[in-house]
């Protein structure tokens, strides 16, 4: 697997991320060496088996159905870099 | 307490210490006043006759991925710089109701992705054994404020060796449970099918009583084992393995194969059976391990948007696609991009099956095999790490860096407990520890075991 500026591009489109040009070469290198690393698995035959999906072994760990674990608007709005008193402001999504 | 000293008097004891030691960089923050204050009141509630709790006045701190309410948390990140906490960790809330006092936070690679403590947005976190050298990591601050003598405990969190390897480096011990032995309810998530939080302290009673209360059933974690872990029955003699392979490994410093060697012998020397076993799949799982993690990163990172809380990019002209772009690239450090690029791109439509899925088929044939081990053995024997603590900013090169978790990251993939023990020092008097693991759900039995090697080790037998 070759890694090119193309999926290098791509990747940081879908993890939102952007790279200024004199990082992308380090970005391209490294991703380079992590992927042909990760390449290894290749070597394996796994034909037949299952891909293990769930590390507990618990099935239906359920409560009682009541509030809690729960916070409050104000507890929810605290940490928010901007806000009014109910809401989570964000730049205008819809243009006329 | 013997009732020869108070809790005020040990937490000022701790805060000298902590200061005397501040250019280690263990702390992110240290709660001077607060500590003070719980130690008067636990002091005056003894005092009164109250009975205590089983953790009355022992000085705890917790890395920084830990919440604790109304104290700021920020996983060593920029992207959480002022965060604060609106509720606490199961782990955190059980410390406090037993009566501990938490000291601190502690600094650690940023989003507990590193294995030196130099991906901390804060600084990298000094050795107290040779302060030009890393005290490992993740849970390197940890490592260190235990080592040091700045608390008596800490809470770390292990997703791949993140509390095994820097309590190695340290020279203390450091413990893994099982996957779903502690509630994850807030533990700062990295990737959630391995992380657990971790004990690291200087001897396995101190690891054994922190664990007895902050672990079991919660109802804000389903993940949690339901039953407590089973007390196992003494024996004489017990049945012990290693990988062959992994002793010979082209990695592994010399030092530290031929002591855990001689440690065999003597293990054999004493009627205990310690056997070799064949495990084909040892230089597979750094590999099935990065897949894994950083697919679950990508996906549990992508939180940190700049709206909800932390870190925001202040460019007003930014659209909200350019908003969350700009806030994640300066918010957070360039290993934790690495990690949440390669997550992208093996769960990325097209790869999803030949990475991801082959990882996770590969987890399978690994957790079989493990199983297999454990029918015939109570417990695997491995080295820790493959190199003793290396200098700061001596190795560079991620690949070289991800290598060096070969011997942790199993016990993660495959859900069992394990600890790291403090058993062995190099000719430079750097400590190495000895890993033990056992099988799921029986770290009662593998802390047994850790105080039957430590017991052999320092007997002089």
């Amino acid at each position: 697997m070759q890694v090119n500026d193309e999926l290098v591009d791509q990747l940081s489109t879908l993890a939102r991320l952007t790279f200024k040009p004199e990082e992308k070469e380090g970005i391209k290198t490294d991703l380079q060496k992590m992927i042909s690393f990760i390449e290894k698995l290749n070597e394996l035959d796994t034909t037949g088996v299952e891909p293990l999906l769930f590390m507990s072994d618990e099935v239906n760990v359920l409560r009682e159905d009541e509030v809690k674990g729960s916070i409050t608007r104000e507890e929810g709005l605290l940490n928010a870099p901007l806000r009014d008193d109910k809401f989570f402001k964000v730049p205008k999504v819809i243009r006329k | 307490m013997n009732g020869q000293t108070t809790c005020v008097e040990a937490v000022r004891h701790y805060l000298d210490k902590i200061s005397a030691s501040s250019h280690l960089n263990a702390w992110l923050e240290v709660y001077e006043v607060e500590a003070l204050e719980t130690a008067a009141l636990l002091d005056k509630q003894r005092h009164s006759g109250s009975p205590l709790g089983r953790l009355h006045g022992v000085i705890v701190g917790i890395k920084d991925v830990i919440c604790h309410k109304d104290h700021k948390v920020s996983a060593a990140s920029r992207v959480l710089e002022n965060f604060t906490s609106v509720y606490s960790a199961t782990a955190t809330d059980r410390l406090l109701a037993d009566e501990a006092i938490i000291i601190g936070r502690q600094n650690c690679d940023e989003f507990a992705m590193g294995s030196s403590n130099e991906n901390s947005a804060y600084g990298p976190v000094r050795n107290a054994i040779d302060e030009e050298r890393v005290p490992g990591g993740s849970s390197g601050g940890s490592a260190v404020a235990v080592q040091a003598g700045m608390c008596m405990v800490s809470l770390g969190s292990d997703t791949g060796g993140s509390v095994r390897q820097p309590a190695d480096f340290c020279g203390i011990v450091g413990m893994k449970p099982s996957y779903g032995s502690i509630s994850r309810y807030g533990l700062i998530a990295y990737a959630s099918s391995f992380d657990q939080i971790g004990i690291l302290a200087k001897n396995v009673d101190d690891v054994k009583l922190v664990l007895d209360v902050i672990a079991g059933a919660d109802e804000f974690d389903s993940t949690v084992k339901q039953k407590p872990s089973h007390i196992p029955a003494l024996k004489k003699s017990y049945r012990f393995c290693y990988f062959q392979n992994a002793l010979e490994h082209s990695s592994l410093d010399p030092t530290i194969s031929e002591e855990i060697k001689g440690f065999i012998k003597k293990l054999t020397g004493e009627g205990h059976t310690v056997e070799p076993v064949a495990f084909d799949l040892l230089d597979y799982i750094v590999p099935t391990y990065y897949v894994l993690t950083t697919a679950e990163a990508s996906s549990n990172l992508s939180r940190y948007d700049g709206v909800k809380y932390g870190y925001r990019n202040s460019n007003k002209e930014n659209n909200l696609n350019e908003l969350y772009q700009q806030t994640r690239s300066e918010g957070f450090g360039p290993e934790v991009k690495r990690r949440i690029l390669l997550g992208t791109f093996v769960l990325s439509a097209g790869y999803f099956d030949a990475y991801f899925t082959k990882a996770q088929k590969v987890r399978r044939l690994l957790v079989d095999k493990t199983l297999k081990i454990f029918e015939e053995y109570d417990a695997i024997i491995l080295p820790t790490v493959p190199t003793p603590a290396y200098k700061i900013g001596e190795k560079k090169d991620p690949v070289e860096i991800f290598l060096a978790d070969i011997y942790t990251v199993y016990a993660n993939l495959v859900g069992i407990p394990a600890i790291s023990l403090p058993l062995f020092k190099n000719d430079k008097g750097l400590p190495f520890g000895l890993q033990l693991m056992s099988s799921q759900n029986n770290e009662l039995h593998l802390l047994s075991l850790s105080k039957l090697l430590i017991n052999l080790r320092f007997s002089g037998k």
